[in-house]
């Protein structure tokens, strides 16, 4: 039975929903969140619910062979887009939280005795940060690298942090909410050279089929991706583990063709990883050039077309492809968010009410933005699918809600 | 129940979309101001207020979620025609009600809206150099939140300062 509270909501958000009826055009720019499936993501997987390979990889009966052998040939391919030397090192987990949190505890907890040091940096995913607190309250020693003011990790801070009771370093690849992309392979040289034994997590959840992306070229230890980054499916994503590194298991239970996650596996969610990833690798290059065209398009559109806005992150090469994120002074994200969803464009912002949470993103205040400006932050990110009516109708859509928002905020706030 | 999102329902909607007493009022009595842009909101209030102490129009402006703008606009219309003494009995969840309820994680959106009014109608009696004998001297519930609010958001300017000054 529903609550008299549990009902109201429903109501609510049924007629939160009856005010976008009518919509013309809808522009879903949301992808750091969620993200919508390509029709061919979704043709592939359902034949593995109830026409093929729906049995039990580890049982012997041909639904159960029949899922084995997808699972195995899945994990094959994505291998070979990563780099991998094997497939036995891509362990499919249900997505990036779940991979990071394997990771880190995974990997630190096994090496406690020899020590307890974990160097992450400011701007890491919650699923990073969080997981790396929590064993700074079990007895680990948390270190985290500041960045500079467009989200570039400093190298000098991480040499330094780096010793001898460091057992793992996690630094993303590319950063989740403003895209700036880490001089990865020099971090890991530098920890190579401070501690052998150290070591090194990516996730990689942002550059995997965004930007070039090799294990092997890298020379990280882990790292993980995640599939509906790639407009694959929720609720998949896999961890890499290079052969004959030690990462034990976070969840007990029945193990399937899956070493470090327990659980029967969710082949059509594998499938639809894979074909997604499939058809990002496809035509690589044209995918990216056609993401950062859009992206500048917008970052152009927007910092050109609306007075008192930054750009968050860097510009150019540094920046992932489909990365925009811009913070519009005297102006409420979360307000922001609303305006723009009942005009048909859908976007995050990293201010404290929308996260709901009690303050901005970390991310933003770490490269030094003030509250006020992170509060009045928009987050979105492109991909291979938009249309350039897509960017034009979002470029048209965005001037107006900030000038109304910033309509009620009058000129409450100004000067302080 | 903390589950989000956390659908705003329809009146708080239909304010935001159409806010009442929206914008600067010229000529105002009295203007207060709670909250500040470092916490994420901060409201403006503008009261037109008679010789017998009836706010006879009043009007905002806010930074802020959905949810502050309309509890900053519903407070506008609660208030209008009415005297100050009334106006000091309204509570933050008889506005809360007002806009059809508000989720557990905005009440402090309606705290600082009150907070906002009754600092307006102290700072009214203050500038008068007259205090009547309903209001408190001690500030009200309202006030304290919204004055803690403010001095949050010293510490953390404070603080960010103080990080910004060991990064370099």
């Amino acid at each position: 039975m529903l609550t008299q509270v549990e009902c109201g909501l429903i109501e609510n958000v049924k007629e939160l929903l009856k005010a976008h009826e009518g919509l013309k055009h809808e522009v879903y720019l949301d992808n750091e969140n969620s993200s919508i499936l390509p029709d061919e993501v979704v043709e592939a997987m359902l034949p593995y619910y109830n026409r093929r390979a729906y049995g039990n990889p580890t049982l012997t009966h041909k639904p159960g062979w029949e899922a084995f052998e997808t699972i195995m040939e899945s994990a094959q391919k994505v291998a070979t887009f990563l780099g991998c030397k094997t497939l036995e090192e891509v362990n499919f987990t249900p997505g990036e939280t779940e991979a990071n949190n394997l990771a880190i505890m995974g990997a630190a907890i096994p090496m406690s005795e020899k020590g307890r040091k974990i160097v992450i940096s400011e701007v890491e995913p919650l699923s990073v940060l969080n997981v790396a607190e929590m064993l700074q309250k079990r007895g680990f020693t948390v270190a985290k690298i500041p960045v500079d003011s467009e989200g570039l990790i400093s190298l000098e801070k991480l040499e330094q942090a780096v010793d001898k009771e460091t057992v793992l370093v996690s630094l993303s690849t590319v950063n989740h909410e403003i895209g700036t992309i880490q001089p990865i392979k020099e971090a890991v040289e530098i920890v190579r050279g401070r501690n052998s034994n150290a070591m090194f997590h990516t996730d990689a959840s942002d550059a995997y089929g965004k930007i070039p992306f090799n294990v092997q070229d890298l020379g990280v230890d882990l790292a993980t991706v995640s599939s509906y980054k790639i407009l694959g499916p929720r609720g998949i994503g896999a961890l890499y583990v290079r052969e004959r590194v030690n990462v034990e298991r976070i969840l007990e239970g029945q193990i399937g063709t899956q070493r470090l996650w327990p659980g029967v596996e969710n082949t059509p969610l594998i499938v639809g990883f894979t074909t997604a990833s499939e058809l990002v690798f496809q035509n690589f290059e044209a995918n990216r050039t056609r993401m950062q065209e859009w992206r500048d398009k917008l970052i152009d559109g927007i910092t050109c077309g609306i007075p008192d806005v930054l750009l968050n992150g860097p510009a150019g090469d540094k920046r992932a492809p489909d990365n925009v994120n811009t913070s519009f002074l005297r102006c409420e994200g979360e307000a922001l968010t609303i305006e723009l969803s009942l005009n048909g464009v859908y976007v995050s912002s990293g201010s404290a009410c929308s996260r709901r949470l009690l303050q901005p993103s970390h991310v933003l205040v770490a490269i030094g933005r003030k509250f006020d400006e992170a509060h009045g932050s928009i987050l979105m990110k492109v991909t291979r699918m938009h249309t350039e009516e897509d960017i034009n109708h979002t470029l048209k859509i965005v001037p107006r809600a900030v000038q109304r928002i910033r309509g009620i905020t009058g000129s409450t706030g100004v000067g302080r | 129940m903390s589950r989000a999102p956390l659908p705003y329902n329809p009146k708080i909607l239909e304010l935001f979309r159409n806010p009442k007493n929206l914008g600067k009022m010229e000529d105002a009595t009295v203007k207060a101001v709670a909250g500040n842009p470092m916490c994420g909101d901060m409201i403006t209030f503008y009261l037109k207020i008679n010789e017998h102490d009836v706010i006879e129009k009043a009007s905002f402006e806010s930074y802020g979620c959905a949810a502050n703008i309309a509890t900053s606009s519903i407070v506008t219309e609660m208030i209008k025609g009415i005297t100050l003494e009334d106006a000091w009995k309204i509570s933050y969840k008889s506005v809360a009600e007002s806009v059809g309820g508000l989720p557990s994680i905005k009440f402090h959106c309606g705290i600082l809206a009150v907070g906002a009014l009754k600092r307006a109608i102290r700072k009214y009696y203050e500038t008068k150099g007259t205090r009547p004998s309903w209001l408190e001297k001690e500030p009200s519930f309202e006030e304290k939140q919204a004055l803690e609010e403010e001095e949050l958001a010293k510490v953390l300017s404070k603080k960010m300062k103080l990080e910004e000054g060991k990064k370099c």
